[in-house]
């Protein structure tokens, strides 16, 4: 789509780098910064770039209340999630071939755990209830002597909504199976104590809170003490666990970011329920919409909606000057609707129709108030366009109706 | 999804104008009106579309046209493309319109080439709702 999106409601896709964090990455970079390798052990380029890679880890550390020698730099999210799962699988593979995770993960734990599925394992899929929460019993009821590894996103990158991730680590430690837990949505959002949970592997990804792009980290716990199988080799750094040159300006910018994030995660969250507060009254206005997740049980930076005989791609075009994401097929290469919000059993044309709005740091409430007149408008003339709301206005149950399928 | 112009300005034309770009209906009972309608709304698009003909020699010709459609961008676009092919066409002509036509006046990204389909199948059920009336 060719738009100049002028508001950016998109906040869980990505962040911007706040410019505090940028300017500090800036540092690290050019002939007359540090731009050392931190693997040089024999001149002060090497150790200030280590001194400021070691301030970084503790910064992650710091912000989930762990130790920073936990924590292990990544690619992202994505490669933390992969070291995770298949690390944990591999390396103990004698111990177990049982895995469980949940339909509603990301793609970058379901992919894993597929290919694990090609190497041997056997992999249990966790439903979400009709909110979109991977409950602590379902866990208990599918655990087994033989699982080793147990995967649970800790926020929900579609729906927002928060798995009870402290209960479910008390499940696994007791049948001594590995938790692993993906955070990328949570950090700087919900509390993490690391030091209070029994949890042994957890992904962070730094773009999703306010840090750059291309960065993340894994926490490997080390009491007791989880190993893991390298998926890149050479060199042995991170202790063997992930190798390849750190990327200083990446890891001073994660670290920046989370620091900020520990100071800022009070007002961020203040600010943010108050805009969810205004832009959910406002959204429920419109006529048969429907909130999808849990508003019990979220983090109120994530809002998905969506809204019936409107088709989801066709309102993201609609509302061309604002920038959010789609449970809708359409939008994506495979003409599936939202697999999340099919796990939670919504009808297919509620998923998709749904819309992810997500807020952050610099939304404004201008942006609310603006985003909120062109929906309700733009949502108004895609139903004068579709026949499904005709037929609904007629009194035609859709449900009823037999579909020439295509 | 990277959409031509073409489809972008269809599609928010007929947003911004739909008079103009005949959205609405037809009464369906009426015997000079076919009503045509394809799709699932759990596939994600259900086309809705209505021509008024009358009798000209020994065939008939669409006079006017009216549509409604749930989808997504390129659908909503293909069918306002296919309205404006079959004004004034006799209804020979409009059972050999080819959503290939579609394809290349929108510009249709292969991936959205099943909306082409679907209005190609939709005019093709009105003709034959029509025809049945007569």
């Amino acid at each position: 789509m060719s738009t100049q999106s002028t508001i950016y409601l998109d906040y869980a896709s990505t962040t911007p780098v706040d410019p505090t964090v940028a300017s500090k990455m800036m540092e690290f970079l050019t002939p007359d910064g540090e731009f050392g390798n931190p693997a040089s052990r024999s001149h002060r380029f090497g150790w200030k770039a280590d001194e400021a890679v070691e301030e970084a880890r503790s910064h992650v550390a710091n912000l989930v209340n762990c130790d920073p020698r936990e924590i292990v730099w990544t690619s992202g999210a994505t490669e933390a999630d992969n070291l995770a799962i298949k690390g944990v699988a591999r390396f103990y593979k004698s111990k177990g071939n049982h895995i469980i995770t949940s339909k509603i993960e990301h793609k970058a734990v379901l992919d894993p755990c597929r290919q694990l599925e090609r190497e041997g394992f056997e992999v249990t899929y966790l439903d979400p209830d009709e909110k979109g929460i991977i409950s602590a019993s379902a866990v208990q009821d599918a655990i087994k002597d033989t699982t080793v590894l147990v995967s649970i996103m800790h926020v929900n990158n579609e729906l927002g909504t928060v798995n009870d991730i402290a209960k479910i680590g008390e499940i696994t430690r007791k049948n001594g199976s590995f938790f692993h837990v993906d955070a990328a949505q949570s950090t700087g959002k919900v509390e993490i104590d690391l030091d209070k949970m029994s949890i042994d592997l957890m992904s962070f990804s730094a773009h999703k809170t306010y840090g750059p792009k291309g960065i993340g980290a894994l926490y490997v716990r080390r009491k007791p003490r989880v190993r893991l199988e390298a998926l890149i080799h050479g060199g042995g750094h991170e202790r063997g666990m992930r190798s390849g040159t750190l990327a200083t300006h990446q890891i001073v910018g994660m670290g920046e970011a989370f620091r900020i994030a520990k100071e800022e995660m009070k007002k961020d969250s203040l600010k943010i329920s108050k805009i969810h507060e205004k832009f959910l009254e406002k959204v429920k206005e419109i006529d048969h919409v429907y909130i999808n997740g849990d508003l019990k049980n979220k983090v109120p930076n994530i809002l998905n909606v969506s809204f019936n005989f409107v088709e989801g791609e066709s309102l993201i075009m609609g509302l061309k000057d604002i920038a959010v994401s789609s449970g809708s097929a359409c939008t994506s290469a495979s003409l599936e609707p939202s697999y999340v919000l099919r796990a939670l059993g919504r009808k297919d044309e509620l998923a998709h129709s749904s819309i992810r709005f997500s807020f952050g740091r610099f939304t404004s409430d201008d942006d609310v108030t603006n985003t909120l007149d062109i929906l309700g408008n733009v949502v108004h003339r895609l139903r004068e366009l579709s026949p499904l709301w005709e037929m609904h206005l007629d009194g035609i149950d859709l449900d009823k109706v037999e579909w020439n399928m295509h | 999804m990277a959409y031509s112009k073409k489809v972008v300005d269809k599609f928010e034309n007929t947003l911004n104008n739909p008079e103009a770009f005949k959205v609405g209906r037809f009464d369906p009972k009426d015997e000079n009106v076919g009503t045509g309608m394809v799709g699932a709304p759990a596939c994600g698009d259900v086309m809705k579309l209505q021509i008024k003909c009358e009798p000209k020699g020994n065939t008939h010709v669409i006079k006017d046209v009216k549509f409604k459609t749930y989808g997504c961008g390129s659908a909503i676009a293909s069918s306002s493309e296919l309205v404006e092919m079959l004004i004034g066409k006799t209804l020979e002509e409009a059972k050999a319109i080819k959503n290939i036509e579609i394809v290349e006046a929108l510009e249709l990204p292969p991936i959205k080439i099943h909306c082409s389909v679907l209005a190609e199948d939709s005019i093709k059920q009105a003709i034959e709702d029509y025809e049945a009336k007569q």
